[in-house]
């Protein structure tokens, strides 16, 4: 029998996760253990901060910001 | 969270600066922080003409977004660099910064690596012994070397890369780690020019998270490469970044301490003279004429002359 929870869900790159809705983004990110640091929450095309609260339904897009690697000075 | 200017919904919160701010004061606020470390840190004035090394990332194209509306002369530098890794990577970063200069009316020079040298990175790194199985290593001694050439030939006064505090820390940790005292003793903002033919070198986004690069690039509509070099795939820095992350996580505005706490520390002497090694005896190759640490070929002459033998051998015989 399917779960009667309310979810949302997170996307990042080719993944996605799905958490409880109600919960903050930060919260989500430390439940899903990725580090809040790294990465930024997109939610209908506009830049929102991690306090923001997940709604049902919803899909919220993670932007993973850390580069590098490569010794590179052309980044 | 409100927007500390205007109280608006915030775009970023900066808990190192405790400073969250909305689309319109956070691309405000980036250029002129931008613009304040550019003078602390003496890297340029309006007169002088930058070369901005751009990758097609979120950071170099944000970095000349930023000089460039703050009415700095730059031009960039593209280095094609063959690195194909199943998603066209070079082809597709390439298209992200020409596209870059187009929308803006920028010059972008270009420098493909394969045309000039005879080999892609990936193929050189193949046939010589430098970094076989990653060309990491290639890969940097060809982007230096040609940065440099680009930025000397082109009488350009400094090179501007978009290292970021994150790249900074990461490599300050891995230094401090090993404690390589000339690499500490020469990492910095402003890297000066030498006598010898090497470019003043600057990073004035050194003390921008890479969150805000990243935030400056997506608000400001940047089309940047979201890509990662393929090679870059569990590489040294990127662990460092991520543990790094994992402090700020709990201690809010540590790796900008520990970044600042170096740069105060290095100017109190904590690196004396002499510590930053061979750079300022530096000799000249006689193959291009570029500053070396010693005498004879530089590494990028010899290794690209190893490279070029190997092309026109049989390859069992070459990797040998």
């Amino acid at each position: 029998m399917a779960s009667a929870t309310m979810t949302a869900k997170l996307r990042l790159r080719d993944k996605i996760y799905e958490v409880p809705a109600g919960m903050t983004i930060r919260d989500a990110l430390h439940r899903l253990a990725i580090e809040p640091e790294s990465v930024l929450a997109i939610r209908d095309g506009e830049l929102v901060t991690d306090d923001e609260t997940l709604r049902e339904g919803e899909v919220v897009r993670l932007v993973a910001v850390i580069s590098g690697g490569a010794e590179g000075p052309g980044r | 969270m409100k927007c500390r200017r205007c109280g608006e919904r915030a775009a970023i919160n900066m808990r190192h600066h405790k400073l969250a701010l909305c689309r319109e004061h956070f691309l405000a606020w980036l250029p002129e922080q931008t613009e304040r470390f550019i003078h602390k840190y003496g890297m340029f004035g309006h007169d002088d003409r930058i070369l901005v090394a751009v990758s097609g990332g979120k950071d170099s194209l944000a970095l000349w977004d930023v000089l460039h509306r703050l009415g700095y002369r730059a031009d960039g530098l593209y280095i094609g660099l063959g690195i194909d890794g199943g998603l066209g990577y070079s082809a597709e970063s390439q298209k992200k910064a020409e596209a870059f200069a187009a929308d803006r009316g920028l010059h972008l020079e270009t420098v493909d690596v394969a045309a000039a040298e005879g080999a892609s990175i990936p193929e050189a790194a193949r046939l010589t012994h430098r970094g076989r199985s990653k060309p990491c290593s290639v890969c940097g001694l060809s982007k230096r070397h040609i940065m440099n050439r680009v930025a000397r030939d082109g009488g350009y006064d400094v090179l501007a890369t978009g290292h970021n505090l994150d790249d900074e820390a990461a490599t300050l940790f891995g230094n401090t780690l090993t404690w390589s005292v000339g690499y500490l003793a020469r990492q910095g903002p402003v890297l000066p020019a030498s006598a010898g033919g090497l470019a003043r070198k600057v990073k004035p986004f050194c003390r921008f998270y890479e969150r805000e690069t990243a935030a400056y690039a997506l608000l400001r509509g940047i089309d940047y490469i979201y890509d990662e070099c393929p090679f870059a795939e569990g590489a040294t820095s990127i662990y460092y970044k991520e543990t790094l992350n994992r402090l700020e996580s709990a201690r809010p505005g540590a790796k900008l301490a520990f970044y600042l706490a170096f740069l105060e520390a290095k100017r109190m002497g904590a690196f004396p003279n002499g510590s930053s090694g061979p750079a300022e005896d530096l000799h000249s190759c006689p193959t291009c004429g570029q500053p070396t640490s010693a005498p004879g070929q530089c590494a990028f002459c010899r290794t690209w002359d190893k490279v070029r033998a190997r092309l026109i051998l049989p390859e069992e015989i070459a990797v040998r």
